[in-house]
């Protein structure tokens, strides 16, 4: 009995740590795993230059393939937290191809990330680096941290650097060991950490409205108002974003919902109420 | 990068252009003028193809200048614009069109009111409460959605100049040298001092 007791139990700390068991297997694991999967690729010479003669819309406005492109996202520090926001419009070329997009993608609680450039490559990768996150959390027995998560991605898609991956990503999340934390990814292996970002087609108009009323020691409120207001700027001069404005806020016990919220009624309520906007008539015979 | 803003207000249009002359990778000149008075009561602000700018808009000067000897009376700012679009219009189809982006800012002293004209060098002629031409446009005019109101006064008005400007700063990665600013008002066209000594950085 006392056997199969001792077997069964451990004293009060033996739990924390790694045995030796799990340091071997976790350096063999590290060793062996590469970071990214391996994909079969089109049967030419060179693929990454085949992949952007059939997808370079710039040059061959008839190409064969479109990416998903265009997009306003943002996101900033406060004393609050992290204020994050994005609007919800997908383009394939002059093709609206879905207003209802979500481009707020939730790692884990605490952890979100934004995805603007071409949707599958932010969609897909995103959610692999959700699933690295997870794993880190089963191996090691505690969150990884922002500064970790976005170098897993950043490493990841330099791997794959020149080989037409497109996008611009931004890490928000809070741990207890970093506190609120922003990173700035994309594709071309850049990584930033920051206190304010705005990605996508519509980021100048976006830091327009940002930049001139932005203050680390914003409250809460005004913080996701301003964020908000950000992005209908954004909506409103550029073509390639629009439809909904979706908003988080990260704090300390994890990323809050602030909503997914029809830009139209927002912008004439703007217009109307506050008297912004002033270049658009609201008249029929101006 | 050359930087173009109007704005307009109760009874004034501020116009503000930027001081920097650039050559391929040099700054030739950090006080350049980049607008010129077309009749008492209107001034335009000119960006382009080097030469085309200078050239066009002493043109237009000269034959508006003309155009009140002969007749006795000044062009009120809309007939300006039309002048001019027509101009630009004639030009886009001849051998070697001006390359040439304008901004007209005026007041009105018979309805009392001021004006301003964002036009462009393919003749696109458009009666706005604000403007801006060239990278501007996608730093400044969001920010000019949300804090123009018609009936702004001069401080006013002045104060979103600033915003736009520190936003200009602050994200353009070349340095334009500051602008140039000069307000139209029932009074004629003066320059207005502008300081442009603190350094603004990206946060």
């Amino acid at each position: 009995m006392d056997a199969l007791v001792a077997q069964h139990s451990r004293s009060q700390h033996a739990a924390e740590g790694y045995s030796e068991d799990e340091m071997q297997q976790q350096m063999s694991a590290d060793l062996a795993q590469p970071l990214s999967l391996q994909f079969a690729l089109p049967p030419t010479a060179s693929p990454s230059q085949w992949l952007r003669a059939m997808t370079d819309d710039h040059s061959n406005p008839q190409c064969p393939i479109k990416i998903a492109h265009g997009t306003t996202t943002l996101a900033f520090r406060h004393k609050g937290g992290i204020v994050v926001a994005t609007d919800s419009r997908a383009t394939a070329g002059d093709w609206i191809a879905s207003q209802t997009v979500k481009k707020v993608i939730e790692i884990n609680s605490c952890l979100l990330g934004t995805m603007a450039g071409g949707a599958a490559d932010c969609q897909y990768w995103l959610a692999y680096l959700g699933m690295q996150c997870r794993l880190h959390e089963l191996r090691h027995k505690r969150r990884i941290s922002v500064a970790a998560a976005s170098k897993i991605l950043a490493n990841l898609v330099y791997s794959y650097k020149g080989m037409g991956l497109s996008m611009g990503t931004m890490c928000a999340g809070v741990t207890p060991s970093e506190g609120p934390a922003l990173y700035y990814i994309d594709s071309d292996g850049t990584r930033l950490a920051g206190n304010l970002f705005c990605v996508g087609s519509g980021q100048t108009f976006a830091y327009g409205v940002l930049d001139a009323e932005y203050h680390y020691d914003m409250e809460d409120a005004e913080a996701l108002e301003l964020g908000k207001r950000s992005i209908l700027a954004a909506t409103h001069r550029d073509a390639f974003s629009g439809g909904y404005i979706n908003l988080y806020h990260v704090k300390e016990d994890g990323w809050v919902k602030h909503g997914f919220m029809d830009t139209n009624p927002i912008f004439w309520e703007t217009k109307l109420k506050k008297g912004e906007f002033s270049n658009v008539t609201s008249k029929m015979d101006e | 990068m050359e930087v173009l803003l109007g704005i307009t207000g109760k009874d004034f249009t501020i116009v503000a252009a930027s001081k920097a002359t650039m050559r391929g990778p040099t700054v030739l000149k950090s006080s350049d003028d980049k607008t010129r008075p077309l009749s008492k009561h209107t001034l335009m602000a000119y960006s382009g193809e080097a030469g085309d700018t200078v050239q066009f808009a002493e043109y237009v000067q000269a034959n508006i200048q003309l155009y009140s000897k002969r007749n006795a009376s000044e062009l009120s700012p809309y007939e300006v614009s039309s002048f001019v679009r027509s101009e630009l219009a004639k030009s886009l189809r001849s051998r070697n069109p001006y390359n040439v982006n304008l901004l007209l800012g005026g007041f009105d002293p018979i309805t009392d009111k001021p004006e301003l004209y964002w036009v462009d060098y393919l003749a696109s002629s458009a009666r706005v409460p604000y403007a801006a031409h060239g990278y501007a446009q996608y730093y400044c005019l969001s920010t000019l959605d949300k804090h123009h109101h018609p009936d702004i006064s001069f401080e006013q008005g002045m104060k979103i100049l600033r915003m736009c400007t520190d936003e200009l700063k602050r994200r353009l990665p070349i340095d334009f040298k500051g602008v140039l600013v000069k307000v139209v008002t029932k009074d004629g066209i003066r320059e207005e001092p502008y300081e442009d000594e603190k350094p603004v950085y990206a946060p």
